[in-house]
């Protein structure tokens, strides 16, 4: 847009210009007005937020409410395993959408077309949450860790984009390697996966936003295991017990907590908690998805 | 996309390929597979995989017309023909449940729509640069929180006492504070205004990608010819975009049906769930918790199917009218 600069601007261009610019200011403040007010309560006395009022800032300053929530048994198990299944579920999902990736890259894999269509199809349908839910019975996956990891490794659209980069890479890159009698796995180890870097970066924020937001596999499946319960659930079941009265969630170690106090500036701690690594990581990652993103949907 | 670029393969294969004679066939297949053995490594085992966890499932239909029992095999099941379907299209709920559905999915398409293509615009038309990268990153935010995080973030800021309720008040729309989340001829609008809040920054990267790849001289030649700011958009960003906005419009009509049921059992109480309850719930509820698995199962086909014949419908009207298709 540097070039529209140098051009003049009439009297409409200049108030297009301030309506743009206060319609994405107050765009701005929307998005981010929330997520402050939810800090702002967080570290606020809890029993002072009863009063109401906190907007921005905090009214009297303290860090009571993490000292609590960091007590509480459940969820520290529920970090353990959360990370646990981020960490597993975006590797082994990053080793299988690559692997893929490369093979269906290949111009002369025989198997492409079938491999292509047969992982596409699956974007289109799915069985529905019963016949999937009878399957991971059968398959006795229910009530264990791996129901987190297992029925997500393989998903076309990572598997897509990440072909559409490979796609983009000069092909005599591999040939030469061939050339130097390297097979088809080192090429992929050795020559593409270094190159893959920046989409790669992408495909992990996906999956890895993805493991550590979901809280339905363990609602379904393991709503009953508290060895396996997960960040999201757990939080789930805390904002959820508002109006229901504390006792009703965890009647070990809460309700006597949460008596002390107020379980509105606890909510927004572990609200805060939950959120925050995501809300470090993505910013540094931006470049690469929104390239990610274009590449996956623009190309087609 | 994937039929597109599968699209694409058979053109390059055929490039490849040259026809051989019936006759050494299979040997000639056998040999490739072992010839590329390390390309059959690397994809078949997640081939595999897929036909367990995505097509297995499917193979699940046929629970829609047995009277299921999880404890007797396949071939013990009785079976029952369309019984299911029939009392699907004989219950009440079901309708309450697929009007809400489509009243939302429909608010959830129109908007969710409408609002990244006016986003992506106007944060194109900015002139201010770290301004508009700070827009960017933080239209990016929501998209990364769950739907927990959300559903807590928007029932705080709905509540009583929250920061809408305030606003109201001081601009004098209403007397006092309005109990949004408790009634249920709000739900729909909160469904989708959070829908919007939560994903617009994100919709909205692909159309922004789309307007940079516009040629920068139909501006110059535009401006030059005395149009102004809205002219240019009208005139040249939004047909620049056509394509990019028809293939999303197929994709986001053929997801119409199946619009999840996350943000649904997120935001909704008790008090709500007649205006909260949507297909996937539904089948939780009777499939799941009540054990009628072969009922929700019919519930689901039931998604499934109309889901496939929206997208192809969409598919074909996009194509006579547009030439564009997914497919």
């Amino acid at each position: 847009m540097a070039a529209t600069r140098a051009f003049n601007s009439t009297r409409s261009d200049k108030i297009f210009d301030i309506i743009n610019v206060v319609i994405l200011g107050l765009v701005l403040m929307i998005t981010l007005y929330p997520f402050l007010n939810v800090l702002a309560i967080s570290l606020n006395d809890s029993t002072d937020t009863v009063r109401g009022g906190i907007y921005l800032w905090p009214r009297e300053f303290t860090l009571e409410n993490y000292r609590t929530i960091f007590s509480y048994s459940s969820l520290k198990q529920g970090f353990l395993i959360t990370i646990l299944r981020t960490l597993l579920g975006t590797l082994l999902g990053l080793i299988s959408s690559s692997m893929l990736a490369y093979t269906l890259s290949r111009p002369d894999f025989k198997a492409r077309r079938f491999v292509s269509v047969f992982l596409a199809l699956t974007m289109y349908f799915s069985g529905g949450m019963v016949p999937t839910y009878m399957l991971m019975r059968h398959l006795h996956l229910i009530g264990t860790f791996w129901i987190y990891i297992l029925p997500g490794i393989v998903s076309a659209f990572n598997v897509f984009i990440i072909r559409s980069f490979i796609d983009g890479l000069p092909y005599a890159l591999q040939e030469s390697a061939k050339l130097d009698g390297a097979n088809d796995f080192k090429i992929y180890y050795k020559v593409i996966l270094p190159l893959c870097k920046p989409v790669l970066a992408t495909i992990s924020l996906f999956l890895a936003v993805g493991q550590w937001n979901s809280w339905f596999d363990t609602y379904l499946y393991n709503g009953n295991k508290p060895h396996l319960t997960t960040l999201q659930y757990e939080l789930m079941k805390i904002l959820q017990s508002t109006n229901q009265g504390a006792s009703m969630v965890n009647a070990n170690d809460l309700a006597n907590q949460m008596a002390q106090v107020s379980p509105e500036s606890i909510k927004m701690a572990i609200t805060i908690v939950v959120t925050v690594p995501i809300l470090v990581v993505y910013p540094f990652l931006q470049r690469y998805f929104v390239d990610g993103m274009t590449l996956g949907a623009v190309k087609a | 996309m994937e039929t597109l670029s599968a699209r694409a393969d058979t053109e390059k294969e055929k490039a490849i390929t040259t026809p051989k004679p019936p006759g050494k066939r299979m040997k000639s297949v056998w040999r490739s597979i072992v010839q590329q053995k390390y390309l059959y490594l690397m994809s078949m085992p997640f081939i595999v995989w897929v036909f367990v966890f995505s097509y297995l499932p499917v193979w699940g239909w046929t629970m829609a017309f047995q009277n299921y029992k999880p404890s007797k095999s396949f071939s013990q099941q009785k079976w029952v023909g369309f019984k299911n379907f029939v009392d699907l299209f004989h219950d009440e709920r079901f309708y309450l449940v697929l009007r809400n559905t489509l009243a939302m999915s429909l608010m959830g398409l129109v908007a969710g729509f409408i609002i990244p293509i006016l986003f992506a615009v106007l944060l194109n038309e900015l002139r201010g640069k770290y301004f508009k990268r700070t827009v960017q990153t933080v239209s990016y935010l929501p998209h990364f929180v769950s739907w927990v995080v959300v559903a807590g973030i928007i029932t705080k800021m709905l509540s009583m006492d929250g920061i809408v309720n305030e606003l109201l008040i001081q601009l004098h729309v209403i007397d006092g504070p309005v109990q949004f989340m408790a009634e249920g001829k709000y739900f729909w609008g909160i469904v989708t205004a959070s829908d919007v809040w939560k994903e617009t920054g994100w919709n909205a990267i692909i159309y922004l990608a789309a307007i940079t790849g516009i040629d920068r001289e139909l501006y110059e030649a535009a401006r030059v010819d005395g149009a102004g700011r809205f002219r240019q958009i009208w005139n040249i960003t939004l047909p620049g975009i056509r394509t990019t906005i028809s293939v999303l419009l197929i994709m986001s009509i053929g997801h119409l049906i199946g619009i999840g049921f996350e943000k649904q059992f997120q935001l909704s109480n008790s008090l709500v769930t007649d205006y909260s309850e949507v297909l996937d719930l539904y089948a939780l509820k009777y499939g799941i918790q009540i054990s009628r698995f072969s009922y929700g199962t019919a519930i689901s086909m039931f998604t499934s199917v109309v889901s496939i014949i929206l997208l192809l419908t969409a598919n074909g009207i996009m194509k006579k009218t547009t030439k564009e298709s997914i497919m």
